[in-house]
């Protein structure tokens, strides 16, 4: 598991960003916490500093909406879903657990 | 029978045009029209990562898997030569038309040329994915590139370019470039990059002219200097695809003219994209609008008036990003001489900043490089300060 910060540090509405094989973006919704692939599947920008929509992320450049719990994509341009990953809440710390890279997020 | 909407041009506002009819619930005969043979695919990568070899064809394709599931009939390598709004037929070049209920106008803009650059091998533009392979051919075996044009496709150009190794001279008429779009004081920031990263700006000279017989070997500039090249790039703007439409009835002006809601002067007629110059109440003109996004979304709006369901409107903010020597620019909403422009974060000096433009105290614009994450929050909230004053 790779620690990402306290929760503290990760109010509602923000995100972190872990570097990991595959770097992972981190998400606060209210208080629920969510993992998913930080790279777009459309070209290269970092879903971390996308914009946060209920349990969606636009993505800052060209605004394909990812659903954090699922990681599938509502529509163009990205056409393929992002993994998710499981996240870990311990001591006040947060953590994650990368999935494997097989694993497809639909 | 059921209805035809006839889509003529097969690109990013064409095929979104046809995506938004579905969504919006018609399911009559979609037939979409274009004059390359290659399915749709994206222009932006073009002068970046196709450019670069980072990206390949299957990488930029705009079809996505379930657009089958659209059951769209696909006229490519077909050029659309008249409209005849009489009987509203596309009318084809081999001779044969399409008569549809509803049109979409969706042909896009094509590069401006450089005049007495024809016939001369090793000048480019850079458009079409033919102009990509035939341009990143001939930079794989040349040395030096001049690039006419400091705007943005010059500027990635000469910035994928440096990145191969090439020797780079970018040629600009302005004396500052970008001014248009950014303001003369961030233009000259965003500029600033060229040098950064090795490649020679030349300001406030024109192109005299070019210099080879059947193939360039320099650039003459009006002040008399000879820039050496093997690979010329003319970035020096976009014309609107509307000549077809001469004899059509349609309005045109510097593009297809047409309402805030994309309908043009002829019922069942609409167009998108940079093709069209919709009203726009703010600025009291037609605006034509040459950016990606602009072409993506637009198209829900032209659906919506063609099926008479209301729908969205126009999204209100203009927005565009460019990828130049690593640094991400992004711009959101609309810029005139006059506004003043606020450092909020970072430095220009560091290459990494937020800049908002203010009119009369009023955020009306926002640059941003290489921070994507505060430049999202300020388009938002441009965006809805628009949605609230409307
Ligand atoms: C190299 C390059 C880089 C770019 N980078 C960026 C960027 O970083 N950010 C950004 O915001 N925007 C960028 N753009 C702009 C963006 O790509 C355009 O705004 C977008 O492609 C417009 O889409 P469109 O469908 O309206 O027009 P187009 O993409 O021009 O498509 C029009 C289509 O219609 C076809 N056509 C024309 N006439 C006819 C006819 N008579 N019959 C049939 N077919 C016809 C054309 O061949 C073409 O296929 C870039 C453009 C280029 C060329
Ligand atoms: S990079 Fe995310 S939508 Fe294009």
């Amino acid at each position: 598991m790779i620690p990402v910060c306290p929760t503290t540090a990760l109010p509602p509405g923000e995100a972190a960003r872990v570097e990991a094989d595959e770097p992972i973006a981190v998400f606060n919704v209210d208080g629920d916490f969510y993992a998913i692939d930080d790279t777009c599947t459309h070209q290269d920008a970092s879903l971390a500093d996308g914009w946060l929509d209920g349990c969606a992320v636009e993505c800052p450049l060209h605004a394909s909406c990812f659903d954090l719990r699922t990681g599938k994509v509502s529509g163009p341009p990205a056409k393929t879903p992002v993994r998710t990953h499981r996240v870990v809440v311990q001591d006040g710390m947060i953590y994650v657990q990368p999935a494997a890279a097989t694993d497809g997020a639909a | 029978m059921s209805p035809t909407v006839a889509v003529v041009g097969a690109s990013l506002a064409g095929l979104s045009a046809a995506r938004a009819l579905r969504n919006q619930s018609y399911d009559g005969r979609i037939v979409v029209i274009g004059d390359e043979a290659h399915a749709p695919y994206d222009r932006p990568p073009l002068s970046k990562e196709f450019l670069a070899g980072t990206a390949s064809l299957d990488d930029i394709t705009l079809g996505a898997p379930d657009d089958e599931d659209l059951g769209l009939e696909w006229r490519l390598h077909t050029t659309a030569v008249g409209l005849d709004h009489l009987s509203r037929s596309v009318l084809l070049e081999d001779g044969s038309e399409i008569r549809a209920d509803g049109v979409v106008l969706a042909t896009g803009a094509r590069a401006r040329r450089l005049p007495g650059s024809e016939g001369l091998d090793g000048v480019h533009v850079l458009r079409s994915l033919d102009d990509a392979i035939a341009l990143r051919e001939e930079l794989a075996a040349a040395g030096r590139l001049v690039v006419i044009g400091a705007g943005f496709i010059g500027a990635e150009v000469a910035s994928t370019a440096r990145a191969l190794g090439l020797e780079v001279t970018v040629v600009e008429t302005q004396p500052v470039p970008l001014a248009g779009p950014l303001g003369a004081e961030m233009g000259a920031v965003c500029a600033g990059l060229h040098a950064d990263h090795g490649t020679r700006l030349l300001t406030g000279t024109g192109v005299a002219g070019l210099v080879g017989a059947g193939r360039v070997e320099a650039v003459e500039l009006t002040d008399g200097t000879r820039l050496p090249a093997d690979v010329v790039l003319v970035g020096i703007g976009a014309t609107p695809n509307i000549e077809w439409l001469a004899h059509s009835g349609v309005a045109l002006g510097n593009g297809v003219l047409t309402d805030a809601r994309c309908v043009t002067n002829i019922p069942g007629v609409v167009a998108v994209g940079d093709c069209a110059a919709a009203w726009s109440a703010a600025a009291e003109r037609h605006v034509r609008i040459e950016h990606w996004t602009h072409a993506l979304e637009q198209p829900a709006t032209a659906a919506a008036a063609l099926l008479g369901t209301g729908g969205p409107t126009t999204t209100p903010v203009p927005y565009f990003w460019s990828d130049q020597y690593g640094a991400r620019i992004q711009f959101a909403g609309s810029r005139r001489d006059g506004d003043v422009a606020r450092v909020l974060e970072g430095s220009c000096a560091d290459r990494s900043f937020l800049v908002v433009y203010e009119r009369h105290g009023q955020p009306v614009a926002v640059l941003g490089m290489n921070q994507p994450r505060l430049f999202t929050r300020w388009r938002r909230q441009l965006r809805s300060a628009v949605l609230t004053q409307s």
